[in-house]
């Protein structure tokens, strides 16, 4: 707390808005460039997919971050999420021919009426218990994809229209992080954090738990859903491999390493781990490794991940937080504890 | 105001409260005391539906409340601040209180319900954007108590206030209790510091491995030669 004393220079609220405004605006023409980039075919069409992965990454890490950052529900089952919306979307695709938006949309819909049965029983269960449980749902799901016909069984399912445009899934992902971000910062966003912080206080608050855990991961699920049609429809062939237990922990990775309980962090992560093992296909064989040791690494540093609970506008009010406790510090004379 | 009569509760195979049977009446203090494990966290959390019973009633204005939700029973005006504070660590002192006042929705009594407040524990109000985590054990407890009166309860649950704080500290807060009982709320308090908690209660009920064993007006249960003996030192 002494340190905090000596680093304690608060900021005013309006120039931490200020701050805060300046990171978004910073973010917006990071993204612009990009844009420009694209359409310019300054970026080539490798680089252009990979783009699109990343998109996709920052929707499944935003919602895998509602359940297990912000409502503090530890779910593995995200790629269960994924493959339903995968897979609901190419067969709407393929067989019903709807318009691509609508079968965005629907393939949420059904995903979060998953996610909603699933939840209803396994959320009684706390920690441990319901990562094995939802770790469970995601194998189901897989073995269920492995063995009907209309899903083309372990040969996969081709032939899906490559509607998934770079323009789309960045569309579709800003739209995730606003609708979160608003979520967030609701009443029922504090419902969502109060239950992660104490489920019993949360309860005795009269927050009406089983119903907020239910409705983190019916959202959770919808976009995790959304997601997995993105990917269908850019990857044009999806076939079970794609959604196995390795992918819900690769996002689960990025949730922890960006911050439980952070959007940006969740951003942040997904674009830099989506194209780390890109950038270190220099050193070849190794790369994996170089990746494994980042991990490693970074968990040793920062085990709270990178941005911890705050966002990127937060972290320049940081001064002024740490101001409070040693001021805190200093009044805290004699009290007994 | 509250009556709850024969209640049985079991963990697992386990007989905790044995036909348990007490009163609350309107504008009191009653107080519950008994030594650890006597079933006094218990009895308050079955009251608050964070546990069920397995028979028994617990009557609420005439209402039955013993298979309500939790969430439910705070909407209708009876507030628990839980064992051991369980503040918001990671939230700060005035999101805390924000989220004590949750299901209500008018916006011009929560705000004097929240300076009422501030004016019972003018350090809540000197650290409104401390987070809860960095405060003190006194000021925590603080905070749950004022958390829990942002429900505006008509009857107000507190378990073990004086747990781990300083004589001084827990003079302090007993006399912010009694302070609350003067405006009206009704006050069941659990305790194990029998002498502080039987000095400001009306009425008191003393448990003994799941069962009452004694009852009476509190003054009457301080004199009482076997309370003296097992619970005051005396």
């Amino acid at each position: 707390m002494k340190g905090g004393m000596v680093r304690g220079r608060s900021l005013s609220p309006a120039s931490s808005r200020i701050a805060a405004w300046i990171a978004g605006a910073l973010a917006v023409l990071c993204l612009a460039l990009v844009n420009v980039g694209v359409y310019t075919y300054r970026i080539d069409f490798y680089f252009t997919g990979i783009l699109v992965v990343v998109m996709i990454n920052i929707i499944l890490a935003v919602s895998l971050n509602l359940i297990n950052g912000f409502t503090g529900q530890f779910s593995l089952g995200h790629a269960g999420f994924m493959a339903v919306g995968a897979y609901a979307s190419a067969l709407l695709t393929i067989y019903m021919e709807w318009p691509f938006p609508v079968v965005l949309i629907g393939a949420g819909i059904i995903s979060a009426l998953i996610g909603f049965l699933i939840g209803l029983p396994t959320l009684r269960l706390r920690g441990d218990y319901l990562a094995i449980a939802t770790l469970g749902f995601g194998e189901i799901v897989r073995v269920v994809i492995l063995n009907l016909k209309i899903t083309g069984g372990p040969r996969g399912l081709g032939g899906i229209a490559p509607k998934t445009t770079f323009f789309i899934a960045e569309i579709v992902a800003i739209l995730t992080v606003i609708i979160f971000s608003n979520i967030v910062k609701s009443s029922h966003g504090r419902a969502f954090v109060a239950i992660r912080e104490d489920e019993i206080a949360a309860e005795a608050m009269g927050i009406d738990t089983t119903k907020y855990k239910v409705l983190a991961f019916s959202i959770g699920a919808a976009f995790a859903g959304i997601a997995g049609a993105l990917f269908a429809h850019h990857q044009m062939f999806i076939d079970p491999r794609s959604f196995t237990f390795t992918r819900s922990i690769e996002i689960l990775v990025m949730v922890v390493l960006g911050g439980l309980g952070s959007i940006s962090g969740s951003i942040v992560a997904a674009t830099v781990l989506t194209i780390l093992p890109e950038a270190l296909r220099g050193i070849a064989q190794y790369r994996m490794i170089a990746y494994a040791l980042l991990l490693i690494g970074l968990m040793l540093i920062r085990p709270q991940g990178l941005f911890g609970t705050k966002e990127i506008g937060d972290l320049f009010r940081l001064g002024q937080r740490q101001g409070n406790e040693g001021r805190r510090a200093q009044a805290d004379g004699g009290e007994g504890q | 105001m509250l009556i709850v009569e024969e209640l049985n509760v079991f963990y697992g195979g386990i007989h905790a409260l044995k036909e348990v049977s007490f009163q609350v009446k309107e504008g009191e203090i009653m107080t519950l005391i008994g030594a650890n494990g006597a079933g006094k966290t218990t009895t308050l959390k079955a009251i608050s539906g964070l546990i069920r019973g397995r028979s028994g009633s617990i009557r609420y204005n005439g209402e039955d409340i013993a298979s309500m939700p939790a969430h439910q029973i705070v909407r209708k005006g009876l507030s628990q601040v839980p064992e051991g504070r369980r503040v918001f660590a990671d939230m700060s002192v005035a999101e805390n209180l924000t989220l004590g006042a949750y299901h209500r929705k008018e916006a011009i009594s929560i705000k004097s319900d929240l300076e009422w407040v501030y004016q019972l524990f003018p350090r809540l109000a000197e650290r409104q954007q401390q987070m809860a985590g960095t405060l003190s054990g006194g000021e925590q407890q603080m905070l749950a108590i004022g958390r829990g009166l942002m429900s505006h309860p008509k009857l107000l649950l507190l378990d073990e206030p004086s747990m781990g704080l300083a004589p001084l500290l827990v003079k302090e807060i007993f006399e912010i209790i009694r302070e609350i009982n003067s405006t009206g709320v009704t006050i069941l308090l659990v305790e194990q510091n029998a002498h502080m908690a039987l000095s400001v209660a009306d009425t008191a009920y003393v448990m003994e491995t799941g069962r009452v064993v004694l009852s009476g007006r509190a003054a009457e249960v301080a004199a009482n030669a076997q309370v003296r003996a097992a619970y005051l030192g005396a």
